[in-house]
């Protein structure tokens, strides 16, 4: 079975989410080629993709695929789809890899879907499982189309280093006029920082910070563990941090090795979307709280002062 | 300006979430549904662009009898005519298909929706639907602003914003904060009766994918409490019993 990956890069790298992709293709088997976009990457960068399973790499090195126009990577997509004879698109759930796995869908006829959760069931027919009610619950579904696309879920697969090398080739497509109708005129992004999608590890705070000015020492304990930082849909609507970090029903949902929640109630918005991480830690002064009954690990008492000691004993333990 | 907002009929945020026969239904006893709220966004803006620049919006759903008090919702907030698809929604492709064939002789400027449905989050819809009528399509909108002939808006990208232009028409997936929900008042409630709801039965190939079963994740053990004197023993938990740090 022939495998293309789609996978995307960010500061010249290939992101996380995008690795586990291409080790996903691996784990199923067959002849895995990925496809790189933009000229933002190098060939050292995407040689390496070969660790995780990929035979190949077809690398569009044209600038104007620096930024994730959706209509010209889709485009692309799908005719290397059809070049290298996938049966199956693999992708990671994105914000651009979303969009962009829609439109292929229709252009080659394929079954499409998202938020995959496992590695696919082959025995008869081909099926998946895929998280729906913002992870509330699953779906097992048969893609019954002779093409497929799955865009898989954070940790749906294991990244297995294979110690490979992948060559990269190459590739271009004709694109019109209309592959570039939609114009991007800025884009405003954090750099440096752990982006939250990507994050194994969550720090969150709620309401129960009183204030953005409290936010220091969330971003401290968030550095000393190398993660990145969230908030409930109340700081964000408060603008007290930007929408991008708001995690929940309405905003990005997470599944890191280890949420933790910081003076926020658990409401069922919020905890849909950070019900799938793997565990969770609860600090809250209300020992009623909610988010308790979906926490691993719980701590009752003041935020003000237990955060700055964790901080403290985390760096002591190192 | 003639605007299209798909709106989906789903469980409230707060229901339970249980299957039946067999785990292949979705169970509705006691299950409140609603306009889904990121659809809801996407109606509430094209009611502030109708406001600011006339014309007229349609809301089109694809759903059973069930659906139409969902609908009268969205005629009440501000919709002026309704298309529903009388279809059981069966996969992402069989919804766009509904919607991109009961929009290509509309004559929209305009196509709106929530960025994904709240049940089944594919978050696809938008985008079959513009690869499906040739329109640029773009996902997820968290401002949106006409200019003559053109769209400027933001896109929530990982980690930040995207900023946009493109010309009318095309399709967007709508997410906060790219307008405030609207409550029905009720002159609105009262109008929304009479605007027309019409029946379109539906068309297409019909669905790529097929539903096997549901399952509901495993039920989560007991939280364990950790004095708030000895955050100590919390750090060595999660480095010798959950191994995450």
């Amino acid at each position: 079975m022939s495998i293309l990956v789609f996978v995307e890069s960010a500061e010249g790298r290939v992101k996380k989410t995008s690795i586990e992709a291409v080790a996903y293709a691996a784990a199923m088997g067959g002849d895995v080629t990925a496809i790189a976009l933009g000229n933002d990457v190098d060939s050292s960068e995407l040689e390496k993709l070969g660790n995780y399973g990929a035979s190949k790499v077809l690398h569009v090195d044209d600038e104007r695929l620096n930024q994730g126009v959706i209509q010209a990577y889709s485009s692309i997509i799908a005719k290397a789809m059809e070049d290298s004879s996938a049966e199956v698109l693999v992708l990671a759930n994105s914000s651009l890899g979303n969009p962009v796995s829609a439109r292929v869908s229709v252009k080659v006829g394929a079954s499409l879907v998202s938020n995959v959760t496992d590695l696919p069931d082959t025995s008869a027919g081909f099926k998946v499982k895929r998280s729906i009610y913002t992870g509330k619950a699953f779906a097992n579904v048969e893609l019954t189309k002779e093409k497929k696309i799955l865009a898989i879920k954070k940790n749906a697969a294991e990244i297995k280093e294979t110690g490979g090398t992948a060559t990269v080739e190459k590739y271009s497509v004709d694109l019109g006029d209309s592959d570039f109708g939609a114009k991007i005129t800025k884009t405003d992004k954090a750099t440096g920082e752990v982006l939250l999608p990507e994050a194994e590890i969550v720090v969150s705070g709620g309401r129960g910070l009183k204030g953005p000015e409290n936010w220091g020492m969330v971003e401290e304990l968030a550095k000393e563990l190398g993660a990145a930082t969230g908030c409930s849909k109340p700081v964000s609507d408060m603008d007290w941090r930007p929408h991008h970090e708001h995690v929940g029903q309405t905003g990005v949902k997470v599944s890191p090795q280890l949420y933790i929640a910081v003076g926020i109630s658990g409401a069922i918005q919020h905890l849909a979307g950070v019900n799938s991480s793997k565990y969770i830690v609860v600090i809250n002064k209300d020992p009623e709280a909610p988010f308790f009954k979906a926490a691993d690990y719980g701590i009752v008492g003041d935020a003000f002062e237990i955060v700055p000691k964790l901080t403290e004993a985390l760096r002591a333990a190192k | 300006m003639k605007i299209l907002v798909c709106i989906t009929h789903v469980p409230d945020t707060t229901s339970r979430i249980a299957f039946t026969d067999g785990d292949t239904k979705f169970d509705t006893n006691g299950v409140q549904f609603i306009i889904g709220p990121y659809d809801d966004y996407a109606l509430a803006r094209a009611v502030e662009l109708k406001e600011q620049l006339g014309g007229s919006i349609t809301v089109l759903n694809v759903g059973g009898a069930e659906t139409e008090p969902t609908i009268r919702k969205a005629l009440a907030i501000g919709a002026d005519d309704a298309i529903r698809v009388n279809a059981e929604p069966k996969d992402s492709f069989f919804v766009a298909e509904q919607i991109a064939n009961a929009a290509k002789d509309g004559g929209y400027d305009l196509i709106l929706m929530g960025r994904e449905s709240i049940d089944f989050n594919g978050g696809m819809v938008h985008g079959m639907v513009g690869e499906l009528l040739g329109l640029p399509s773009i996902s997820p909108v968290m401002t949106l602003d006409i200019e003559g002939d053109t769209a400027k808006m933001a896109r929530e990208i990982e980690g930040g914003k995207e900023y946009l232009e493109v010309k009318l028409p095309f399709v967007a997936g709508c997410q906060e904060p790219i307008a405030e929900w609207k409550i029905p008042n009720m002159r609105g409630i009262m109008s929304a009766r009479t605007k027309p709801l019409n029946v379109v039965e539906p068309s297409g190939n019909g669905e790529n994918t097929k539903l096997e079963k549901y399952e509901l994740p495993p039920a989560k053990g007991d939280v364990k409490m950790i004095d708030a004197e000895n955050v100590g023993e919390l750090v060595s938990l999660l480095k010798n019993e959950a191994k995450v740090i």
